[in-house]
């Protein structure tokens, strides 16, 4: 399929800081594309970058094979993580002031019921829940039918019946054939939501691929998780890696049946065990390792 | 320009302001309460502009200099207490008839000037007295056309000002900057706003002022409207240039404040600029308030035309393209 959004080694300075260093990218058309990174790791100074809201300092971006312009303006969407709206406007009255940005806009009564805003549109935006407002925001960013909509941590915050409900939406878009590039915390919804992600870290790329690719090409192994009191201390010789957390062991093997021999032969309970596959929170960690950001 | 996209955000800007309650009651009710209490201050006989204490003087009522009017004259018979209000200026002086002596604060021109009239001064008997045969205007009437310039330089610098700067704060310019809106479509759409909002505002409090209090208009309406068009338009722009790069909005009102408060004492909003030192009437000339003041005065006072004030009108023209120009040079979405 054609690259839709392409970055040649962008590169941005802040101040003496190297915050992107040297990215190269291409988001295929009708895609969901993943941005996935610890805080600091030049995420949101991409994602701007790309928005076409800051300028690099030096690399190239395009949009369709051409530098940034008018078109783009027309064709994308974008919903920041917090936007404020006016006061004492509703939402309706908020569609359509952006919707006279355009050249081209859905028609209302399509983007209400896509996004489900019926039951809140005629009220004051200052009145609307975390869930509702959100929506709303989808909403604003879909009014000109974009062909690419950036969508930048869009359930932070937000309860997990509406993060849910948040997700239906995405699939919905995506099932029109929208291309979307997500940024977000929630390994789980890079998970569902995503095509393709990209890891960053220190203003580069790190890992890039499908879900599946990339934890089949760094995890041939799953996990069996243990409660801490059921694990003996110290712990046996096993032949597998030993992780102890705060609450769970987490043991990592290639094999389940001869790992949970192993374990039975240590005479160790296997009531409360639970196998799971290795996923995507998993290789987030490997890769970034496990030290608190800012 | 896209005139579209300048509509809706006109639009929306006017529906923030009309539906914010708060706003739009102390928009219209500021003035007209500040005018309406001048006019009361000042009705009637008015406060004395001098007070003289009285020390024991109750036998001494056929004492001529207790018999001057224009100063009020105030028993007392506590002498040190008198004293420390002379020291701090709360007594212009105190004055003992029977013991024939009096007490002033040498640091106070009032007492500088009671001692005078105390004194009978030189007999000026070189000098007839004549009276003033023009128009006898009130101190409200003189003050009025200062109040409501006064008023819609607030709603210009902190409508412009602080709104553009609350929105850069809270993340909207940067929304609107992923769109296809152009500064100048965003920042004429929020100039025409204030614009519109203000002289409809001072239309009203105008209307309501005259009917309270009822004051006398010598010139025409068309040409006061267009002082105070061009007026606030000047009083916007300058709000621009403070709102085109600041993202914070302590650091925004606290620009507007330094601002307001020199042109609300300099202007001539309050008193006359006749007196104040020369220096700064030649700043005061540099400040768009004055030159509004001064072209409202001269239409409703004197009853002034269009060429009369032309003057005021050309800077403040000058003014609005200067400042506008500078902000939106100066502007940044983020």
């Amino acid at each position: 399929m054609a690259v839709l959004l392409e970055t040649r080694n962008l590169i941005k300075h802040f101040h003496g800081v190297q915050a992107v260093n040297g990215i190269d990218l291409a988001i295929t058309a009708g895609r969901c594309f993943g941005l996935l990174g610890p805080n600091g790791a030049g995420k949101t100074t991409t994602v701007e970058m790309l928005e076409g809201i800051r300028q690099p300092t030096s690399g190239d971006i395009r949009y369709r094979g051409e530098p940034l312009g008018p078109r783009f303006r027309q064709e994308v969407g974008i919903m920041f993580q917090s936007t404020a709206l006016q006061d004492h406007v509703t939402g309706r009255e908020n569609l359509r002031m952006f919707g006279h940005f355009y050249h081209r806009t859905l028609p209302a009564a399509e983007l209400i019921a896509a996004c489900a805003l019926g039951e809140f549109l005629d009220r004051d935006t200052r009145k609307l829940s975390g869930g509702q407002r959100q929506r709303l925001l989808l909403a604003i960013a879909l009014v000109n039918d974009p062909e690419l909509i950036f969508l930048d941590e869009p359930t932070t915050g937000l309860d997990p019946q509406a993060r849910r409900n948040f997700w239906e939406l995405i699939h919905r878009i995506k099932a029109r054939g929208k291309t979307i590039l997500l940024t977000t915390h929630y390994m789980e919804e890079a998970y569902q939501l995503c095509d393709e992600i990209a890891i960053m870290d220190h203003g580069r790329i790190i890992a890039q691929g499908t879900p599946r690719e990339l934890l089949a090409s760094h995890f041939d192994d799953v996990v069996l998780q243990l409660p801490l009191e059921d694990f003996p201390d110290p712990a046996p010789v096993l032949p597998m890696t030993v992780i102890r957390g705060r609450d769970t062991v987490e043991l990592l093997s290639h094999d389940v049946n001869s790992a949970i021999q192993a374990l039975l032969a240590q005479d160790i309970s296997l009531a409360r065990l639970l196998i799971r596959p290795r996923t995507l929170e998993d290789l987030f960690l490997e890769l970034t390792g496990r030290d608190l950001r800012s | 320009m896209n005139l579209k996209r300048f509509w809706a955000v006109f639009v929306c800007r006017n529906w923030e302001f009309l539906r914010d309650r708060s706003t739009l009651t102390w928009n219209l009710l500021f003035p007209l309460c500040l005018i309406v209490g001048f006019a009361f201050a000042f009705s009637g006989p008015g406060l004395a502009p001098y007070q003289v204490g009285v020390l024991n003087g109750a036998d001494a009522s056929d004492n001529a200099f207790l018999k001057t009017q224009q100063i009020q004259f105030i028993p007392v018979t506590d002498l040190p207490a008198a004293l420390t209000k002379v020291e701090r200026h709360q007594l212009d002086m105190l004055f003992d008839p029977n013991g024939r002596r009096y007490w002033i604060n040498d640091e106070s021109p009032k007492g500088y000037l009671l001692e005078r009239i105390l004194r009978g001064a030189e007999a000026q008997t070189a000098f007839s007295k004549q009276t003033v045969s023009g128009r006898l205007i009130r101190y409200v009437d003189w003050v009025l056309p200062g109040v409501l310039a006064m008023n819609m330089m607030f709603s210009c610098l902190f409508g412009i000002g602080y709104v553009i700067v609350r929105y850069r704060k809270s993340g909207m310019l940067k929304r609107l900057k992923a769109t296809p809106l152009t500064p100048l479509e965003f920042l004429s759409a929020q100039v025409a706003s204030r614009w519109w909002l203000t002289l409809a505002t001072t239309v009203v409090v105008f209307i309501g002022t005259d009917a309270f209090i009822g004051f006398p208009m010598h010139g025409s309406y068309f040409d006061l409207f267009l002082v105070f068009a061009i007026g606030a338009l000047s009083l916007i722009s300058l709000g621009m240039i403070v709102a085109a790069r600041t993202t914070s909005e302590e650091l925004a009102g606290g620009l507007l404040n330094l601002l307001s408060w020199p042109m609300t004492f300099l202007s001539g909003v309050w008193f006359s600029l006749e007196g104040i030192h020369p220096f700064l009437r030649q700043c005061a000339q540099l400040l768009p308030l004055t030159h509004m003041i001064d072209a409202a005065r001269a239409i409703m006072i004197d009853g002034a035309g269009l060429m009369a004030i032309s003057g005021h009108l050309l800077v403040l023209a000058l003014m609005s393209l200067l400042f506008m120009a500078a902000g939106a040079w100066a502007f940044r979405w983020e």
